[in-house]
Protein backbone atom coordinates (compact mmCIF):
# COMPACT_ATOMS: atom_id res chain seq x y z
CA UNK A 1 0.00 0.00 0.00
CA UNK A 2 2.95 2.28 0.61
CA UNK A 3 3.72 2.08 -3.10
CA UNK A 4 0.22 3.11 -4.03
CA UNK A 5 0.31 6.10 -1.69
CA UNK A 6 3.65 7.07 -3.15
CA UNK A 7 2.29 6.90 -6.69
CA UNK A 8 -0.68 9.01 -5.72
CA UNK A 9 1.63 11.50 -4.09
CA UNK A 10 3.79 11.64 -7.19
CA UNK A 11 0.85 12.47 -9.43
CA UNK A 12 -0.36 15.10 -7.02
CA UNK A 13 3.07 16.72 -7.29
CA UNK A 14 2.79 16.79 -11.06
CA UNK A 15 -0.46 18.65 -10.68
CA UNK A 16 1.27 21.11 -8.41
CA UNK A 17 3.97 21.71 -11.00
CA UNK A 18 1.25 22.72 -13.40
CA UNK A 19 2.17 20.22 -16.06
CA UNK A 20 -0.45 19.74 -18.76
CA UNK A 21 -1.66 16.23 -19.58
CA UNK A 22 0.25 16.39 -22.83
CA UNK A 23 3.47 17.44 -21.12
CA UNK A 24 3.04 14.75 -18.48
CA UNK A 25 2.61 12.00 -21.07
CA UNK A 26 5.38 13.40 -23.24
CA UNK A 27 7.71 13.34 -20.27
CA UNK A 28 6.86 9.73 -19.52
CA UNK A 29 7.39 8.67 -23.10
CA UNK A 30 10.91 10.12 -23.27
CA UNK A 31 14.04 8.18 -22.49
CA UNK A 32 17.03 8.74 -20.28
CA UNK A 33 19.54 9.11 -23.10
CA UNK A 34 23.31 8.88 -23.04
CA UNK A 35 25.00 9.87 -26.28
CA UNK A 36 27.25 12.14 -28.29
CA UNK A 37 26.36 15.81 -28.27
CA UNK A 38 26.63 17.70 -31.54
CA UNK A 39 29.86 19.27 -30.24
CA UNK A 40 31.39 15.79 -29.98
CA UNK A 41 31.50 15.09 -26.25
CA UNK A 42 29.53 12.22 -24.69
CA UNK A 43 27.09 12.60 -21.84
CA UNK A 44 23.52 12.31 -20.55
CA UNK A 45 20.91 14.40 -22.35
CA UNK A 46 19.17 16.78 -19.93
CA UNK A 47 16.17 17.52 -22.13
CA UNK A 48 14.27 15.61 -24.83
CA UNK A 49 15.57 18.18 -27.34
CA UNK A 50 19.16 17.34 -26.50
CA UNK A 51 18.35 13.65 -26.88
CA UNK A 52 16.86 14.26 -30.32
CA UNK A 53 19.95 16.19 -31.38
CA UNK A 54 22.14 13.20 -30.49
CA UNK A 55 20.44 11.19 -33.20
CA UNK A 56 21.74 7.68 -33.78
CA UNK A 57 24.86 7.93 -31.67
CA UNK A 58 23.03 7.55 -28.36
CA UNK A 59 21.74 4.87 -26.12
CA UNK A 60 18.62 4.63 -23.95
CA UNK A 61 20.14 4.02 -20.56
CA UNK A 62 16.79 3.33 -18.89
CA UNK A 63 15.22 0.76 -21.19
CA UNK A 64 18.56 -0.86 -21.99
CA UNK A 65 19.39 -1.04 -18.29
CA UNK A 66 16.07 -2.58 -17.34
CA UNK A 67 16.34 -5.01 -20.22
CA UNK A 68 19.76 -6.16 -18.99
CA UNK A 69 18.70 -6.30 -15.35
CA UNK A 70 15.59 -8.36 -16.13
CA UNK A 71 17.37 -10.71 -18.52
CA UNK A 72 20.20 -11.29 -16.07
CA UNK A 73 17.76 -11.74 -13.17
CA UNK A 74 15.82 -14.32 -15.16
CA UNK A 75 18.88 -16.31 -16.17
CA UNK A 76 20.55 -16.22 -12.77
CA UNK A 77 17.31 -17.19 -11.05
CA UNK A 78 16.75 -20.08 -13.45
CA UNK A 79 20.33 -21.17 -13.05
CA UNK A 80 20.06 -21.00 -9.26
CA UNK A 81 16.92 -23.15 -9.33
CA UNK A 82 18.41 -25.47 -11.97
CA UNK A 83 21.50 -26.04 -9.82
CA UNK A 84 19.40 -27.16 -6.88
CA UNK A 85 16.88 -29.07 -9.00
CA UNK A 86 16.42 -32.74 -8.18
CA UNK A 87 14.92 -35.42 -10.34
CA UNK A 88 12.88 -36.56 -7.34
CA UNK A 89 9.66 -34.85 -6.34
CA UNK A 90 10.25 -31.16 -7.11
CA UNK A 91 9.42 -28.48 -4.53
CA UNK A 92 7.21 -25.48 -5.23
CA UNK A 93 9.61 -23.08 -6.88
CA UNK A 94 11.29 -25.80 -8.93
CA UNK A 95 7.86 -26.92 -10.06
CA UNK A 96 7.09 -23.39 -11.22
CA UNK A 97 10.32 -23.06 -13.20
CA UNK A 98 9.95 -26.56 -14.62
CA UNK A 99 6.42 -25.83 -15.78
CA UNK A 100 7.71 -22.83 -17.76
CA UNK A 101 10.55 -24.96 -19.09
CA UNK A 102 8.20 -27.76 -20.12
CA UNK A 103 5.79 -25.30 -21.70
CA UNK A 104 8.54 -23.87 -23.91
CA UNK A 105 9.97 -27.31 -24.64
CA UNK A 106 6.55 -28.59 -25.72
CA UNK A 107 6.01 -25.59 -28.03
CA UNK A 108 9.42 -26.11 -29.61
CA UNK A 109 8.84 -29.84 -30.04
CA UNK A 110 5.52 -29.17 -31.72
CA UNK A 111 6.64 -26.37 -33.98
CA UNK A 112 10.25 -27.14 -34.75
CA UNK A 113 10.90 -30.31 -36.72
CA UNK A 114 14.68 -30.32 -36.96
CA UNK A 115 17.58 -31.21 -34.71
CA UNK A 116 19.00 -28.01 -33.29
CA UNK A 117 19.79 -27.84 -29.59
CA UNK A 118 20.06 -24.03 -29.64
CA UNK A 119 16.50 -23.26 -30.72
CA UNK A 120 14.80 -24.30 -27.49
CA UNK A 121 17.09 -22.17 -25.25
CA UNK A 122 16.55 -19.30 -27.68
CA UNK A 123 12.81 -19.59 -27.22
CA UNK A 124 13.06 -19.90 -23.45
CA UNK A 125 15.23 -16.78 -23.31
CA UNK A 126 12.83 -14.83 -25.50
CA UNK A 127 9.69 -15.97 -23.74
CA UNK A 128 10.69 -15.34 -20.14
CA UNK A 129 12.68 -12.21 -20.90
CA UNK A 130 9.83 -10.59 -22.82
CA UNK A 131 7.30 -11.55 -20.14
CA UNK A 132 9.45 -9.89 -17.49
CA UNK A 133 9.97 -6.76 -19.60
CA UNK A 134 6.24 -6.60 -20.31
CA UNK A 135 5.44 -6.99 -16.64
CA UNK A 136 7.16 -3.71 -15.86
CA UNK A 137 4.04 -2.20 -17.40
CA UNK A 138 1.95 -3.27 -14.41
CA UNK A 139 3.93 -1.16 -11.94
CA UNK A 140 2.10 2.15 -11.47
CA UNK A 141 3.66 4.58 -13.91
CA UNK A 142 5.11 7.11 -11.48
CA UNK A 143 6.75 5.07 -8.76
CA UNK A 144 10.10 4.21 -10.27
CA UNK A 145 10.47 7.40 -12.40
CA UNK A 146 9.91 9.50 -9.25
CA UNK A 147 12.56 7.57 -7.35
CA UNK A 148 14.89 7.92 -10.33
CA UNK A 149 14.28 11.66 -10.51
CA UNK A 150 14.99 11.97 -6.80
CA UNK A 151 18.31 10.20 -7.27
CA UNK A 152 19.02 12.01 -10.55
CA UNK A 153 18.46 15.30 -8.76
CA UNK A 154 21.82 14.79 -7.09
CA UNK A 155 23.49 15.36 -10.49
CA UNK A 156 21.06 18.05 -11.59
CA UNK A 157 18.80 15.67 -13.51
CA UNK A 158 15.65 16.33 -11.47
CA UNK A 159 13.50 16.46 -14.61
CA UNK A 160 15.00 13.44 -16.30
CA UNK A 161 12.81 10.86 -17.99
CA UNK A 162 13.05 7.30 -16.83
CA UNK A 163 11.19 4.69 -18.81
CA UNK A 164 10.93 1.33 -17.10
CA UNK A 165 9.11 -0.82 -19.68
CA UNK A 166 11.79 -1.97 -22.15
CA UNK A 167 9.28 -3.39 -24.61
CA UNK A 168 7.75 0.06 -25.13
CA UNK A 169 11.06 1.05 -26.70
CA UNK A 170 11.17 0.05 -30.39
CA UNK A 171 14.93 -0.30 -30.10
CA UNK A 172 14.49 -3.16 -27.66
CA UNK A 173 11.78 -5.01 -29.58
CA UNK A 174 13.43 -4.42 -32.95
CA UNK A 175 16.76 -5.44 -31.46
CA UNK A 176 15.30 -8.83 -30.66
CA UNK A 177 13.40 -9.21 -33.91
CA UNK A 178 16.47 -8.23 -35.93
CA UNK A 179 18.44 -10.86 -34.03
CA UNK A 180 15.79 -13.39 -35.02
CA UNK A 181 16.05 -12.09 -38.59
CA UNK A 182 19.81 -12.63 -38.57
CA UNK A 183 19.17 -16.16 -37.38
CA UNK A 184 16.60 -16.70 -40.14
CA UNK A 185 19.17 -15.63 -42.73
CA UNK A 186 21.92 -17.69 -41.08
CA UNK A 187 19.91 -20.91 -40.89
CA UNK A 188 18.42 -20.40 -44.36
CA UNK A 189 21.86 -20.11 -45.92
CA UNK A 190 23.26 -22.89 -43.75
CA UNK A 191 20.57 -25.40 -44.69
CA UNK A 192 19.68 -24.35 -48.22
CA UNK A 193 22.92 -22.82 -49.37
CA UNK A 194 23.13 -19.30 -50.82
CA UNK A 195 21.72 -20.60 -54.12
CA UNK A 196 18.86 -22.40 -52.44
CA UNK A 197 17.99 -19.35 -50.38
CA UNK A 198 18.09 -16.98 -53.36
CA UNK A 199 16.16 -19.37 -55.60
CA UNK A 200 13.50 -19.55 -52.92
CA UNK A 201 13.18 -15.80 -53.21
CA UNK A 202 13.31 -15.79 -57.00
CA UNK A 203 11.37 -18.90 -58.11
CA UNK A 204 8.57 -19.06 -55.60
CA UNK A 205 5.66 -19.07 -55.65
CA UNK A 206 5.10 -18.72 -59.44
CA UNK A 207 8.08 -20.49 -61.02
CA UNK A 208 11.03 -19.02 -62.91
CA UNK A 209 9.10 -17.23 -65.70
CA UNK A 210 7.50 -14.93 -63.19
CA UNK A 211 10.78 -14.02 -61.47
CA UNK A 212 10.12 -10.28 -61.02
CA UNK A 213 6.75 -10.96 -59.47
CA UNK A 214 8.27 -13.56 -57.22
CA UNK A 215 10.87 -11.09 -56.02
CA UNK A 216 8.25 -8.43 -55.46
CA UNK A 217 6.31 -10.85 -53.29
CA UNK A 218 9.12 -12.68 -51.52
CA UNK A 219 11.48 -9.87 -50.59
CA UNK A 220 8.89 -7.79 -48.72
CA UNK A 221 7.64 -11.01 -47.11
CA UNK A 222 11.16 -11.69 -45.87
CA UNK A 223 11.64 -8.21 -44.46
CA UNK A 224 8.11 -8.09 -43.08
CA UNK A 225 9.03 -10.90 -40.70
CA UNK A 226 11.36 -8.99 -38.35
CA UNK A 227 9.48 -5.72 -38.73
CA UNK A 228 6.09 -7.19 -37.88
CA UNK A 229 7.63 -9.27 -35.10
CA UNK A 230 9.25 -6.26 -33.44
CA UNK A 231 6.48 -3.76 -34.08
CA UNK A 232 3.70 -6.05 -32.90
CA UNK A 233 5.31 -6.38 -29.50
CA UNK A 234 6.19 -2.70 -29.36
CA UNK A 235 2.72 -1.59 -30.48
CA UNK A 236 0.84 -3.70 -27.97
CA UNK A 237 2.94 -2.65 -25.03
CA UNK A 238 3.16 0.99 -26.13
CA UNK A 239 -0.62 1.17 -26.38
CA UNK A 240 -1.00 -0.41 -22.97
CA UNK A 241 1.54 1.95 -21.43
CA UNK A 242 -0.11 4.94 -23.08
CA UNK A 243 -3.43 4.04 -21.53
CA UNK A 244 -1.83 3.71 -18.09
CA UNK A 245 -0.29 7.16 -18.61
CA UNK A 246 -3.58 8.60 -19.73
CA UNK A 247 -5.31 7.19 -16.67
CA UNK A 248 -2.57 8.59 -14.45
CA UNK A 249 -2.62 11.99 -16.16
CA UNK A 250 -6.38 12.44 -16.17
CA UNK A 251 -7.28 10.95 -12.81
CA UNK A 252 -4.21 12.04 -10.87
CA UNK A 253 -4.27 10.69 -7.35
CA UNK A 254 -7.46 8.73 -8.07
CA UNK A 255 -5.84 6.67 -10.84
CA UNK A 256 -5.45 3.45 -8.90
CA UNK A 257 -8.91 1.84 -9.33
CA UNK A 258 -8.83 2.58 -13.06
CA UNK A 259 -5.20 1.50 -13.19
CA UNK A 260 -6.22 -1.77 -11.58
CA UNK A 261 -9.06 -2.36 -14.07
CA UNK A 262 -6.81 -1.75 -17.07
CA UNK A 263 -4.06 -3.85 -15.50
CA UNK A 264 -6.46 -6.78 -15.28
CA UNK A 265 -7.02 -6.56 -19.03
CA UNK A 266 -3.43 -5.80 -19.77
CA UNK A 267 -2.16 -8.79 -17.80
CA UNK A 268 -3.64 -10.94 -20.57
CA UNK A 269 -1.62 -9.07 -23.19
CA UNK A 270 1.67 -9.45 -21.32
CA UNK A 271 2.19 -13.22 -21.61
CA UNK A 272 0.23 -13.38 -24.87
CA UNK A 273 2.65 -11.06 -26.66
CA UNK A 274 5.63 -12.96 -25.27
CA UNK A 275 4.02 -16.18 -26.44
CA UNK A 276 3.31 -14.78 -29.91
CA UNK A 277 6.88 -13.57 -30.24
CA UNK A 278 8.21 -16.99 -29.26
CA UNK A 279 5.81 -18.93 -31.50
CA UNK A 280 6.59 -16.79 -34.53
CA UNK A 281 10.29 -17.20 -33.86
CA UNK A 282 9.81 -20.98 -33.84
CA UNK A 283 7.81 -20.85 -37.07
CA UNK A 284 10.34 -18.59 -38.83
CA UNK A 285 13.35 -20.61 -37.76
CA UNK A 286 11.60 -23.84 -38.66
CA UNK A 287 10.88 -22.43 -42.13
CA UNK A 288 14.53 -21.42 -42.40
CA UNK A 289 15.54 -25.06 -41.86
CA UNK A 290 13.11 -26.29 -44.51
CA UNK A 291 14.60 -26.86 -47.90
CA UNK A 292 12.35 -27.12 -50.96
CA UNK A 293 14.08 -29.57 -53.24
CA UNK A 294 12.35 -29.33 -56.60
CA UNK B 1 10.58 6.66 -33.81
CA UNK B 2 14.06 7.16 -32.46
CA UNK B 3 16.16 4.21 -33.46
CA UNK B 4 19.69 4.48 -32.06
CA UNK B 5 22.55 2.45 -30.64
CA UNK B 6 20.17 0.83 -28.15
CA UNK B 7 19.11 -1.56 -30.89
CA UNK B 8 22.65 -2.93 -31.14
CA UNK B 9 22.91 -3.03 -27.37
CA UNK B 10 19.80 -5.15 -27.24
CA UNK B 11 21.03 -7.42 -30.05
CA UNK B 12 24.30 -7.94 -28.21
CA UNK B 13 22.54 -8.54 -24.89
CA UNK B 14 20.22 -10.99 -26.60
CA UNK B 15 23.13 -12.93 -28.07
CA UNK B 16 24.86 -13.10 -24.69
CA UNK B 17 21.71 -14.15 -22.86
CA UNK B 18 20.97 -16.77 -25.49
CA UNK B 19 24.46 -18.18 -25.16
CA UNK B 20 24.22 -18.20 -21.37
CA UNK B 21 20.82 -19.87 -21.46
CA UNK B 22 21.92 -22.53 -23.94
CA UNK B 23 25.11 -23.29 -22.04
CA UNK B 24 24.29 -22.84 -18.36
CA UNK B 25 20.52 -22.95 -17.89
CA UNK B 26 18.86 -25.20 -20.46
CA UNK B 27 21.06 -28.29 -19.88
CA UNK B 28 20.42 -28.20 -16.11
CA UNK B 29 16.69 -28.59 -16.57
CA UNK B 30 17.05 -30.91 -19.53
CA UNK B 31 19.15 -33.27 -17.42
CA UNK B 32 16.75 -33.16 -14.50
CA UNK B 33 13.79 -33.81 -16.81
CA UNK B 34 15.47 -36.68 -18.61
CA UNK B 35 16.60 -38.17 -15.32
CA UNK B 36 13.07 -38.00 -13.99
CA UNK B 37 11.62 -39.51 -17.17
CA UNK B 38 14.13 -42.33 -16.87
CA UNK B 39 13.24 -42.85 -13.22
CA UNK B 40 9.55 -43.02 -14.01
CA UNK B 41 10.15 -45.46 -16.86
CA UNK B 42 12.35 -47.59 -14.59
CA UNK B 43 9.74 -47.51 -11.85
CA UNK B 44 6.99 -48.64 -14.18
CA UNK B 45 9.16 -51.38 -15.57
CA UNK B 46 10.05 -52.57 -12.05
CA UNK B 47 6.38 -52.60 -11.11
CA UNK B 48 5.53 -54.71 -14.17
CA UNK B 49 8.38 -57.06 -13.36
CA UNK B 50 7.26 -57.38 -9.73
CA UNK B 51 3.74 -58.17 -10.91
CA UNK B 52 5.06 -60.93 -13.14
CA UNK B 53 7.27 -62.24 -10.32
CA UNK B 54 4.26 -62.30 -8.02
CA UNK B 55 2.25 -64.32 -10.54
CA UNK B 56 5.11 -66.77 -10.95
CA UNK B 57 5.50 -67.11 -7.20
CA UNK B 58 1.80 -67.72 -6.78
CA UNK B 59 1.82 -70.43 -9.44
CA UNK B 60 4.89 -71.96 -7.83
CA UNK B 61 3.36 -71.95 -4.37
CA UNK B 62 0.22 -73.66 -5.68
CA UNK B 63 2.37 -76.34 -7.29
CA UNK B 64 4.38 -76.82 -4.14
CA UNK B 65 1.25 -77.10 -2.04
CA UNK B 66 -0.14 -79.76 -4.37
CA UNK B 67 3.14 -81.65 -4.26
CA UNK B 68 3.29 -81.45 -0.47
CA UNK B 69 -0.24 -82.79 -0.20
CA UNK B 70 0.61 -85.69 -2.47
CA UNK B 71 3.74 -86.39 -0.45
CA UNK B 72 1.81 -86.34 2.81
CA UNK B 73 -0.74 -88.77 1.38
CA UNK B 74 2.06 -91.13 0.32
CA UNK B 75 3.69 -90.89 3.73
CA UNK B 76 0.44 -91.68 5.53
CA UNK B 77 -0.15 -94.64 3.28
CA UNK B 78 3.37 -95.93 3.86
CA UNK B 79 2.99 -95.49 7.60
CA UNK B 80 -0.26 -97.42 7.59
CA UNK B 81 1.34 -100.23 5.64
CA UNK B 82 4.30 -100.30 7.98
CA UNK B 83 2.06 -100.41 11.04
CA UNK B 84 0.13 -103.31 9.62
CA UNK B 85 3.39 -105.07 8.90
CA UNK B 86 4.66 -104.49 12.41
CA UNK B 87 1.45 -105.86 13.90
CA UNK B 88 1.72 -108.86 11.60
CA UNK B 89 5.32 -109.45 12.65
CA UNK B 90 4.45 -109.17 16.32
CA UNK B 91 1.69 -111.70 15.87
CA UNK B 92 4.10 -114.11 14.19
CA UNK B 93 6.65 -113.64 16.91
CA UNK B 94 4.08 -114.24 19.62
CA UNK B 95 2.88 -117.36 17.90
CA UNK B 96 6.41 -118.75 17.67
CA UNK B 97 7.14 -117.82 21.25
CA UNK B 98 4.00 -119.63 22.34
CA UNK B 99 4.99 -122.69 20.38
CA UNK B 100 8.45 -122.56 21.87
CA UNK B 101 7.05 -122.30 25.42
CA UNK B 102 4.67 -125.18 24.78
CA UNK B 103 7.48 -127.29 23.42
CA UNK B 104 9.66 -126.46 26.47
CA UNK B 105 6.80 -127.41 28.80
CA UNK B 106 6.21 -130.66 26.95
CA UNK B 107 9.89 -131.57 27.18
CA UNK B 108 9.91 -130.81 30.90
CA UNK B 109 6.82 -132.91 31.44
CA UNK B 110 8.44 -135.81 29.60
CA UNK B 111 11.56 -135.42 31.71
CA UNK B 112 9.47 -135.48 34.87
CA UNK B 113 7.65 -138.55 33.66
CA UNK B 114 10.95 -140.28 32.89
CA UNK B 115 12.37 -139.26 36.20
CA UNK B 116 9.28 -140.66 37.96
CA UNK B 117 9.62 -143.82 35.94
CA UNK B 118 13.28 -144.17 36.98
CA UNK B 119 12.35 -143.67 40.61
CA UNK B 120 9.55 -146.13 40.25
CA UNK B 121 11.86 -148.55 38.50
CA UNK B 122 14.43 -148.26 41.28
CA UNK B 123 11.87 -148.94 43.95
CA UNK B 124 9.77 -151.54 42.17
CA UNK B 125 12.40 -154.30 42.42
CA UNK B 126 12.77 -153.94 46.15
CA UNK B 127 8.98 -153.83 46.52
CA UNK B 128 8.61 -156.90 44.34
CA UNK B 129 11.39 -158.72 46.22
CA UNK B 130 9.87 -157.77 49.55
CA UNK B 131 6.47 -158.94 48.30
CA UNK B 132 7.88 -162.17 46.99
CA UNK B 133 9.84 -162.82 50.21
CA UNK B 134 6.69 -162.30 52.14
CA UNK B 135 4.79 -164.68 49.88
CA UNK B 136 7.40 -167.45 49.57
CA UNK B 137 9.12 -167.03 52.87
CA UNK B 138 11.47 -169.64 51.67
CA UNK B 139 15.07 -169.58 50.90
CA UNK B 140 15.43 -168.33 47.64
CA UNK B 141 18.55 -167.91 45.86
CA UNK B 142 18.77 -164.22 46.25
CA UNK B 143 21.35 -163.84 43.58
CA UNK B 144 19.40 -165.76 40.95
CA UNK B 145 16.22 -163.95 41.80
CA UNK B 146 17.84 -160.60 41.79
CA UNK B 147 19.03 -161.20 38.30
CA UNK B 148 15.58 -162.14 37.23
CA UNK B 149 14.01 -159.21 38.96
CA UNK B 150 16.41 -156.80 37.41
CA UNK B 151 15.47 -158.24 34.04
CA UNK B 152 11.85 -157.66 34.94
CA UNK B 153 12.54 -154.07 36.08
CA UNK B 154 14.32 -153.39 32.85
CA UNK B 155 11.33 -154.56 30.94
CA UNK B 156 9.02 -152.16 32.78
Amino acid sequence: MAELAEAAHAVAEHGAEGQSVQEYIQHHLSYLTYGRFPDGHWGLAHTPEEATEMGFMSIHVDTMGWSLVLGAAFLLFFRYIGKRATSDTPNGIQNFVESIFEFVEARVNEGFNYKNAYVAPLCLTLFVWIILMNFMDIIPVDIIPEIAMAIGGIWGLEHMSFKIVPTTDPNITMGMSLSVFVLILYYSIKHKGIGGFLSELAFHPFGKWMLPFNLIIEIPTLFAKPISLGLRLFGNLYAGELLFLLIAALLGAYQLPAHFVWAVFHILVIPLQAFVFMMLTIVYINAAHESHDH
Amino acid sequence: MDINLTIFGQMFAFAVFWWFCAKYVWPLFMNVMNERRQKIADGLEAAARAQKDLELAQAKSTDQLKEAKAQAATLIEQANKRAAQIVEEAKDQAREEGKRIIAGANAEIEQEVNRAKEALRAQISSIAVAGAEKILERSIDKAANEEMLNKLAAEL
